[in-house]
């Protein structure tokens, strides 16, 4: 597929990140300024930041990918990011702000005053960042093997390199800049281009998304098949298909059924129903819990609140990012939306996540202005990568330079950047298959799981002791991490099975609370003596500081 | 001013240790220095919060009470959110026919979804900031005002 806007626009992106990289770093003095930006940026950029490193690669291709799948009940992926900010906002946002941690370990270590709980929290980050990074990289891998036609390794190592590179020299204060003028990228990239995909689809007669006798091929196409599935052709016969597979379709020819994919009008169109799909049901709600709670729990989004000036800007701030990041996920439904009609070859060849980037061209044609919108599309994609990756590695890099290397300096955290850069550049380049977004959820469950019942029984209740704390982690933290290896790499379940391994939040954050608070009734004389100082330090409004 | 003799500030060394942290006499306790603030304690103007930093039982109360405040409205508000967004699944699930409704064409499933959760989500996280700034207002209120 040659466009020959793709490369230009994406070279663009990366050297404009890199140049903003570079400015920040002659601003970058000191070792404060290098690790958390001195703490004088000021809260508008601040929450365009915290977006430009949220919004990431499931949020850019994942969300349309999974929409254009499976309809209707992934709507609760992009309502759970979103609403994610909501419950940070209620429960951990000024607490954790007036705490002055830095990272989760430190707010281990300052609540609880456990060195051990440190190093399990550690054990975590470094696990539920390096998760969300191979989706990530993944990403970058896809994007550019569909547009510019490169190898799939060509993406991940690219994105892979600038980040860590830029992470290590930059620091802090350079990712703030960068991050927030990818907020506005990554809105532009999706917003323009949607505008003009509408426009194209009134003046193609509003063509019905779930047409009542199935959807139709709108040109001839030919697909080649890139994972395992079964079709039902329109006469009723099946087909098996493997990866390789090259498939003709004419000109309005219909759709085939393809397996493990919402086809009917009714399964697209509409939600889980009780009784006939239960277990739909359940993963919704697993996926609602796992989404809400698992954002507070992220290890780049906690890092983000130390350079608030304090309680309540903390506060405000997540407000303007609840609304920007609201803002942004209006869009990737169009695209969901709108794939169904221009680009259903995609749901054959099971690359739903590339719906996004294909689309401009689908829809709008190969002239110039598909061709320009598709760079922007890309341009926007790698902005997601290169935001969020970097705001996972500089927090990686940060636990892993004070808490394994036991260093604060800068070459300390420079060494760090690499190690942590490394580790899921190799993991990317070895899975492909799953969906981006999926990916991301399964860290999200992690992070309801093991973090987020210990950031709200830390900040709000004063019986929590540090072996309840680590009981909670361990066990709900590592039921989740057990779902993720066997989601991942374990065999193939049906059924029930299947549901709880693959939506694990509902049960594993019951879980996690539920030991946590049991363990520390049981060891209550274990709770901190100055948990009265703690509070009052947490909770007490900022105007009462001087 | 009988709660007054209760208080053991008088008794501090000196000034600079009063600013140096409320607790002004005996050793420091050794503290890590980690990447964030950790080992900073909160710089209270002596005298006026006297209560708050040296743990009297008027101060624990004080503190109690602002946490409880804080908390039961943050329980609040993701109830409300609990009731209308949770309850949508299951809502769609025991009437389907609601999840059939379309309102402009679109499937009311679709509309709530996919438009209309973002602006609620603000306006909850919006009527929270408000609240809690309050909630803070009152505490510092009753914490400045000179006698009780």
């Amino acid at each position: 597929m040659g466009n020959d806007f793709v490369v230009p626009a994406i070279v663009a992106v990366t050297l404009v990140t890199v140049a903003i990289g570079f400015y920040g770093l002659r601003l970058a003095r000191t070792t404060s300024d290098f690790l958390v930006a001195s703490r004088v940026v000021s809260p508008t950029w601040n929450a365009a930041a915290i977006g430009g490193e949220y919004l990431s690669a499931a949020s850019f291709l994942g969300v349309a990918g999974l929409i254009l799948k499976y309809g209707v009940d992934v709507l609760w992926y992009p309502v759970g990011f979103a609403a994610g900010y909501l419950a940070l906002l209620l429960f951990v946002a000024a607490p954790l702000r007036r705490s002055g941690a830095f990272t989760l370990p430190d707010f281990c270590e300052l609540r609880l005053g456990s060195r051990r709980l440190r190093t399990l929290a550690t054990i975590f980050v470094i696990f539920i960042g390096w998760l969300y990074l191979v989706p990530q990289l993944q990403g970058a891998g896809l994007t550019l093997a569909t547009l510019a036609g490169s190898p799939y390794p060509v993406g991940a190592l690219v994105v892979a390199a600038v980040v860590t590179a830029n992470v290590a020299l930059g620091g802090m204060r350079a990712v703030t800049f960068v991050q927030a003028f990818q907020y506005w990228l990554k809105l532009t990239a999706l917003a323009v281009p949607a505008i003009f995909l509408a426009l194209q689809w009134q003046a193609d007669g509003r063509s019905a998304v779930t047409p009542p006798d199935g959807s139709t091929f709108r040109t001839a196409t030919t697909v080649v098949v890139e994972q395992r599935a079964v079709l039902t052709l329109a006469d009723g016969q099946t087909v098996e298909v493997r990866p390789g597979d090259e498939l003709s379709f004419a000109e309005g020819e219909p759709v085939p059924e393809v397996s493990g994919v919402a086809n009917g009008a009714t399964d697209w169109l509409l939600p889980s129903a009780a009784g006939s799909d239960d277990r739909g049901l359940f993963g919704t709600y697993s996926l609602i819990l796992a989404t809400f709670l698992g954002t507070m729990g992220l290890p780049h989004v906690l890092v983000r609140f130390y350079t608030n000036p304090d309680g309540a800007s903390a506060r405000r701030t997540t407000l303007v990012v609840l609304a920007l990041v609201g803002v942004f996920y209006l869009l990737p439904t169009i695209y969901g939306v709108l794939g169904r009609i221009y680009t259903p070859q995609l749901l054959v060849t099971g690359q739903t996540d590339a719906v996004v980037v294909l689309l401009p061209e689908a829809a709008l044609g190969a002239g110039t202005t598909g061709r320009l919108l598709a760079a922007l599309v890309a341009a926007g994609a790698f902005a997601a990568f290169l935001s969020t990756s970097s705001g996972l590695l500089t927090s990686v890099a940060g636990v892993i330079s004070t808490d394994v290397l036991g260093r604060g300096s800068v070459r300390g955290f420079r060494l760090a950047t690499v190690i942590a850069g490394v580790v899921p550049t190799v993991l990317a380049l070895n899975v492909s298959g799953m969906d981006v977004s999926q990916v991301v959820g399964l860290a999200f469950a992690v992070a309801a799981s093991s973090f987020c019942p210990l950031l709200v029984l830390g900040i709000w209740w004063r019986g929590l002791t540090d072996a309840g704390a680590a009981a909670g982690i361990l066990v709900g933290g590592g039921a989740a991490v057990t779902s993720v290896l066997i989601t991942v790499l374990g065999p193939g379940l049906t059924g029930w099975p299947a549901t709880l391994i693959a939506q694990p939040a509902a049960w594993t954050v019951p879980l996690a609370f539920t030991v946590m608070i049991a363990v520390s009734l049981a060891t209550r004389r274990r709770a901190p003596a100055d948990i009265g100082r703690t509070m009052l330090r947490l909770h007490a409004p900022d105007a009462l500081r001087s | 001013m009988a709660a007054e003799d209760a208080l053991p500030a008088p008794r501090r060394p000196d000034p600079a240790g009063a600013s140096d942290g409320p607790v002004g006499s005996g050793p420091p306790a050794r503290t890590r220095v980690v990447l964030a603030e950790v080992s900073r304690r909160p710089h209270w103007p002596a005298g006026t919060h006297t209560e708050l930093t040296q743990q009297t039982r008027v101060g624990e109360a004080l503190v109690r009470g602002l946490v409880r405040a804080q908390l039961a409205l943050a329980l609040q508000l993701s109830a409300v959110v609990m009731v209308g967004l949770g309850g949508l699944p299951w809502l769609f699930a025991i009437a389907p026919s609601v999840g059939r409704m379309t309102v402009l064409g679109v499937n009311l499933p679709w509309l709530l979804l996919g438009v209309l959760s973002f602006p609620f989500l603000v306006a909850v996280g919006w009527t929270y900031v408000r609240l809690a700034e309050r909630n803070e207002q009152d505490f510092t209120d009753l914490v400045q005002r000179p006698e009780r």
